[in-house]
């Protein structure tokens, strides 16, 4: 596949997008999802190519954001101790916690290793008996299926050293939550493509419905969020709403049936801390009890901890489209990718960190 | 040496003097006959010059003919680490002589000498060293350059990764060449001599780390020949830049700063590998941060961009070379891309450490 000629289009993107312009005859306001859809607008300078009608905000779908900084400090403790080895997504490694972050765990001595896959982290875990191994187990639907087998097989091997710090969190209890708040903006919603690539839509359906909101599955190309947005906006325009599939050479109706089921065996729902959202209520997976031998948070009894936020930072109403980084008295001045105040700014798919390394001085 | 070490090659067997041969053992770190026979067998061997040959501890060399004009010394030192220490397309070696060579060339000026440096960690196999020093001999020839002075360390297993080799190396600028990251100017045009990201994604795809195979060779090389050719066609090149570390974005960035010029690109126009670009593309990289070390910026005067694209496609190191913008006056310290579908957006540095993204 050549991105530059197919999905990278210039001709396709632009007539597509004046076709969005004569479609539009009054504002809207669409969310996507997905922070690697976020990136995708910044990078393509998509953002600047848009109608002045639409308005595009970016909703809390960055897995490294939204893991609770409880957790982030949890994560720091537990790869500190000198019988560890710690293995993460390289994101995860800037993220701040309450005082440090794992860069400086690691510079500290901390057995803190990139991986790029949790069997990997399995693997380490078979080679180094004498270990304790400990996965990062954060993100959406999407890293799931992932993280379960990695969990899977590790029983396979009858690891003991291996476990997994669990902060898994899922997109329609978030939607719900947007969509139920006394301020949200929210009229559409560009729905993850990878998301529903695991999940399906068909749990999309219901919120439609219930919120007369249009929901349409989008990749993340530039040419699928131009699509993605023109579908949106023609449900909009027209007074309709269901969920449409502007991704469907990835994503099915029901998704991956055996990545649920596998998913669906290891873990259960529980309510989950969103940073700086709060509390969602079922939004999120977490261990069975039959895989508890794997839980981190089980086999290291951590005290509660007492973790503290930046009063400045504004992630939390970013990340739930209420306001965007330039409404950040602290956006490039003192909050920065080298220091970030919030997660937002820290990850390469959050909103801040985008608008920072794509657009900061522009428009 | 702890007593409870009973599995412990040095622990029980009997001290006879070997023969150290295959591997590097602190010894030959000594000063003594060790050191000296390391130095002849490896280093003498491969990079045999009389001036090397002396064994001095200093080298005493002759300027070239162009210094009997005026001109300037132009003197660059750097320390090489990289893991693995041969990989697709080069090795540490050709490394360590590429880099003083490219460095000592962005000036503009004909890089001579060059003394290296070699930091062992205990346990390196010779035929290792061999295989690296030749390697450095090999891109020594290609340049044209004499490697005259030398020193060599071992230090403890665990205290440095297989090698590390500082080189310095010296050259003469000739009068006249004012060549800088400080000399760009609006209506300039930015070259770049060929594909990016091509060492930088051969380096991780031979340290295991891609978890697919690709065929994807480092661009090491020495850059000096092709540069004095630019310079033939085209004498008033302003910025010549070896974008490293950091890659492409990087070093336009550090430009713009110096020049305190906006430079805009056109995404179309930088030539990638598609190769790289797949494995950019998985892992969440933008090519454009990925490390280079056979490639140059060529920042020069419009006039003279055609001629230098032309020498450049006339050269093995340049055939792929594009260009890939234009220097502007504003947004100053700003470098900005052109999209491929027509949005404009900033060019950043990198902010830390390139780091594989999550989903």
């Amino acid at each position: 596949m050549d991105f530059k000629t197919e999905f990278r289009n210039k001709t396709h993107v632009q007539s597509a997008l004046k076709e969005m312009g004569k479609l539009l005859t009054r504002p809207w306001v669409i969310m996507e999802i997905c922070g690697g859809q976020t990136h995708a607008i910044m990078q393509y300078g998509l953002n600047e190519l848009l109608p002045e009608e639409l308005e595009i905000v970016h909703g809390p779908g960055c897995p490294v954001c939204v893991t609770p900084l409880e957790l982030v400090d949890k994560a720091i403790t537990i790869a500190s101790q000198p019988d560890v080895i710690f293995t993460s997504f390289g994101d995860m490694l800037r993220v701040p916690g309450s005082d440090r972050d794992l860069f400086s765990v690691r510079a500290a001595g901390g057995d803190v290793r990139v991986v790029l896959s949790p069997l990997d982290a399995v693997q380490i875990a078979h080679e180094h008996p004498e270990k304790q191994v400990v996965f990062f187990a954060i993100g959406f639907e999407t890293t799931a299926p992932n993280n379960v087998i990695s969990v899977l097989k590790a029983r396979e091997l009858g690891l003991t050293n291996y476990s997994v710090l669990v902060s898994q969190v899922r997109v329609p209890p978030a939607m719900h939550a947007i969509l139920g708040a006394p301020h949200n903006r929210v009229q559409a919603f560009l729905a993850a493509g990878h998301v529903c690539a695991v999940m399906g839509y068909h749990e999309y359906e219901p919120i439609s419905k219930q919120y007369h909101v249009p929901i349409v599955v989008t990749g993340f190309e530039p040419l699928d969020l131009v699509y993605g947005m023109l579908d949106a906006i023609r449900q909009l325009e027209s007074g309709k709403s269901m969920v449409e599939n502007a991704y469907s050479r990835v994503v099915t109706r029901s998704g991956n049936q055996h990545a649920q089921k596998i998913i669906e065996q290891v873990y259960e729902p529980c309510d989950q801390q969103w940073r700086g959202i709060g509390l969602i209520p079922m939004s999120g997976w977490r261990l069975r009890k039959e895989y508890s031998q794997f839980d981190a948070s089980m086999k290291f009894k951590l005290e509660a901890m007492h973790t503290h936020e930046s009063e400045i930072c504004i992630a939390g109403q970013i990340l739930q489209g209420l306001k965007k980084p330039k409404d950040c008295p602290a956006f490039a001045n003192i909050c920065t990718p080298e220091s970030p105040l919030g997660a937002t700014m820290v990850s390469s798919e959050g909103t801040c960190a985008a608008y920072y390394r794509f657009a900061r001085d522009r428009e | 040496m702890s007593n409870k070490s009973t599995n412990s090659f040095e622990g029980l067997v009997c001290p006879i003097p070997l023969n150290h041969k295959k591997f590097i053992v602190i010894g030959h770190g000594s000063g003594g006959r060790m050191t000296h026979d390391l130095i002849r067998d490896i280093f003498q061997s491969s990079f045999g010059n009389p001036i090397l040959n002396s064994f001095n501890d200093f080298a005493g060399v002759i300027l070239p003919d162009q210094a009997k004009m005026k001109g300037r010394l132009c003197i660059s030192t750097d320390a090489h680490i990289v893991n693995p220490i041969i990989f697709p397309g080069g090795d540490i070696g050709r490394l360590a002589i590429s880099g003083t060579v490219n460095d000592i060339s962005m000036s503009g000026g004909i890089p001579l000498y060059v003394t290296a440096s070699f930091i062992i960690e205990e346990g390196l196999s010779f035929d290792v060293l061999r295989t690296i020093a030749t390697s450095m001999n090999t891109a020594a020839l290609e340049a044209k350059v004499q490697i005259v002075a030398g020193d060599t360390k071992v230090v403890e297993k665990g205290k440095a990764d297989k090698l590390f080799i500082s080189t310095t190396g010296i050259g003469w600028i000739p009068e006249g060449r004012q060549i800088g990251g400080e000399m760009a100017q609006e209506g300039d045009v930015v070259i770049i001599s060929g594909t990016i990201g091509d060492h930088g994604i051969a380096v991780l795809a031979a340290r295991g780390e891609l978890k697919f195979s690709t065929t994807i060779q480092s661009d090491v090389a020495p850059l000096n020949q092709l540069i004095q050719n630019i310079l033939e066609t085209a004498p008033h090149v302003h910025v010549l830049r070896d974008p490293t570390r950091g890659g492409l974005a990087t070093s336009l960035n550090e430009i713009a700063l110096q020049s305190q010029v906006s430079i805009l690109l056109e995404e179309d126009a930088i030539p990638v590998n598609p190769e790289v670009r797949a494995a950019c593309e998985m892992l969440g990289f933008d090519p454009l941060y990925v490390a280079n070390e056979g490639k140059v910026i060529i920042i020069l005067p419009a006039n003279e961009a055609d001629a230098a694209l032309k020498t450049l496609h006339h050269h093995p190191l340049g055939k792929n070379a594009e260009k890939i913008g234009v220097v502007k006056k504003e947004p100053t310290k700003r470098v900005l891309l052109k999209t491929l579908i027509g949005g404009t957006r900033i060019v950043d540095m990198l902010a830390g450490e390139m780091l594989p993204r999550i989903c």
